[in-house]
């Protein structure tokens, strides 16, 4: 409760003591606006973490070896995930549902243990540590997601969000309309891949550590990143980044919990997916369930015939 | 090397059996239950704290931790699925919830410690810890280079009779027909007079007890028990398991449990440890570009 007393009566000094946490939240909504953008063309993927890894390696390991301007590395980084997207897009992007989230699985798991925790580079199972932070800490970070979040919905206002929309509603009658299936679903995937990857490299800078674990790069980081736009709301771009705010604050919310807290947040995550299916951010009231003792209201329909 | 085959066997019965109880859950509701790997967990935790901390013989353990697995698998449903189907919310909903769940079994058997509120669960927090020796009889044999210890070679069989009889019931009977009818189509079920809330409350029972029983067997065999066997061995092991034989098959996920265990062992033989995730993940990823329906699969349903 503290928390939250703290941060209506002293908001210079919650902003001062809780960097890291306003920064994390920061880069959480950038990845979940990532993920946003594949929940909005139908696709399930789960393939953020991966591009979150491409983004901070690659941004990393050019700063440690060649020493060049931080803008250039995490440009380079984002534009090397837009490559991998591409290469990793077209054979995978056939798959639909649930075929697709294992196959992304498949992806971030093979880069995980395969390639990071496997190549000497990368500093394997010990991580990279890097010197000082040349982004300058948080402003950077909250300035790129009202940047992301801005650029995203004006897209989702278009054309390109148009035929998105189409396609996550019905991908064969988006056909019939002559809407270009594939090519739609490539863009959405490699934009989602370009945000990943900046949101690692941002990161990466953060925290003066790549943290190779798999609560970094792996399934754990995919499945909180979906938890993230599922539990926000994945109708509005606005939803997820709510969703990315409530997860991670919800040892603070639940502070009194204390050891017992992810009990609690377990319990939070299923009532309100129970009570909101489609999200906190999203049209319509709570479902209320009926349980099956309860009498069914009587609805006077007129009788066919 | 012969050896090592030995343990791509033992391994994969555990794999087969774990993903029995995945595969049968996504073959009738289309939804991937990610409780699974908790309930896996829960089973041997459990048994083992009936053994070790309540001094009850294994027996009695194994069967209590079977039957509180299948209890969850009434959580699952009631908790997770059914309000849900109720709202006919997207499947993805489903898989949020289940995450969630498994989120609060996790955490409650990782807060076991004494003097906790689930002491009576669990006493060793984030431990591993392993059964006493003679917990059962563990007679070994050697034959050539192979060592062969009996709470290994037993689960081959166990799980082969169970999975026989899983594959008799699903075909032959009037409950199998039943379940096969609801994953068909569950509207056409209702009408022809199903019970389809039950049915669905039957599966998710069947497939929790086989991965409570499966996260026993693997508890024995690799003397391995923490809160976290279900999340580090088979959560995502399960899933390219069902990928590899086609999802919703049952002798599918058999074929698929051990061929995992043979591509792992052999990518371990080969590449050495650290690759043998890497490799099997690699697998699964060709699997499903090159054939998506897997080994087994002879559609693809697609509804998320």
């Amino acid at each position: 409760m503290d928390f939250f007393i703290q941060l209506l009566s002293d908001p210079i000094g919650f902003w001062n003591s809780h960097t890291l946490l306003i920064s994390q939240i920061g880069i959480n909504g950038v990845v979940a606006t990532s993920m946003f953008l594949v929940l909005y063309s139908g696709q399930l993927s789960l393939a953020a973490p991966g591009f979150m890894a491409i983004g901070a390696y690659t941004s990393v390991l050019m700063e440690l070896h060649w020493h060049t301007p931080v803008v250039l590395n995490v440009a380079v980084a984002v534009i090397l995930a837009g490559i991998v997207g591409l290469l990793v897009g077209l054979p995978v992007l056939r798959l639909r549902g649930v075929f697709l989230a294992i196959a992304t699985i498949g992806f971030i798991e093979a880069l995980h243990l395969g390639v990071i925790l496997n190549v000497p580079i990368t500093g394997e199972g010990l991580g990279l540590q890097h010197e000082a932070d040349p982004l300058g800490g948080v402003p950077i970070i909250l300035v790129s997601l009202v940047a992301v979040v801005f650029v995203v919905w004006r897209l989702t206002k278009g054309r390109l969000g148009s035929a998105w929309s189409a396609i996550r509603q019905d991908e064969i009658a988006a056909l019939s309309q002559g809407i270009h299936v594939a090519r739609y679903k490539m863009i959405a995937f490699i934009a989602s891949a370009l945000i990943a990857s900046y949101a690692g490299a941002l990161e990466a800078h953060l925290n003066f550590f790549v943290d190779p674990g798999d609560s970094q790069y792996g399934v754990t980081r995919a499945v909180q990143v979906l938890t993230f736009a599922v539990l926000g709301g994945s109708g509005f771009v606005i939803g997820p980044v709510v969703g990315a705010l409530i997860v991670t604050l919800l040892p603070y919310i639940f502070e009194g919990a204390g050891d017992y807290i992810n009990i609690i947040a377990g319990i939070f995550l299923i009532a309100v997916i129970i009570f909101r299916p489609q999200g906190i951010v999203g049209r319509g009231g709570l479902a209320i369930v009926r349980p099956a003792w309860w009498p069914r209201s009587r609805v006077s329909a007129p009788s066919p015939g | 090397m012969d050896q090592q085959i030995l343990n791509a066997i033992f391994i994969g019965s555990i794999y087969a059996l774990f993903a029995v109880g995945y595969t049968l859950v996504f073959g009738i509701l289309d939804i991937l239950n990610l409780a699974h790997s908790a309930v896996f967990m829960l089973g041997a935790a459990l048994t083992y704290s009936l053994v070790v901390t309540h001094g009850q013989p294994f027996w009695i353990g194994a069967v209590l931790g079977v039957a509180a697995s299948a209890l969850i698998g009434l959580v699952i449903e009631h908790v997770c699925l059914r309000p849900l189907r109720r709202r006919q919310a997207p499947p993805i909903a489903a898989l949020i919830s289940t995450i969630g769940l498994a989120l609060v079994i996790v955490a409650a058997v990782e807060q076991g410690k004494s003097g906790s509120l689930f002491s009576w669960l669990w006493v060793d927090g984030a431990n591993s810890v392993a059964f006493p020796p003679g917990t059962v009889p563990n007679p070994t044999w050697h034959i050539g280079d192979l060592t062969l210890e009996a709470s290994k070679v037993l689960i081959i069989p166990i799980s082969i009779a169970l999975m026989l009889i899983l594959g008799y019931v699903m075909r032959f009977t009037q409950v199998g027909r039943g379940l096969r009818a609801v994953a068909e189509n569950p509207r056409a079920a209702r009408l022809m007079g199903l019970d389809v809330d039950r049915m669905i409350s039957l599966t998710l029972v069947i497939s929790s007890a086989l991965g409570g029983l499966a996260g026993i067997l693997f508890g024995l065999a690799l003397g391995d028990i923490s809160p976290y066997i279900g999340r580090d061995n088979v959560e995502v092991r399960g899933l390219a398991v069902i990928v590899l034989g086609g999802m919703g098959s049952i002798p599918g996920a058999v074929i698929g449990g051990y061929l995992l265990g043979l591509i792992e062992i052999l990518a371990l033989v080969t590449f050495g440890s650290n690759a043998r995730g890497g490799v099997a993940f690699a697998a699964l990823f060709l699997m499903l570009v090159l054939r998506p329906q897997g080994l087994f699969g002879t559609r693809l349903r697609e509804r998320i």
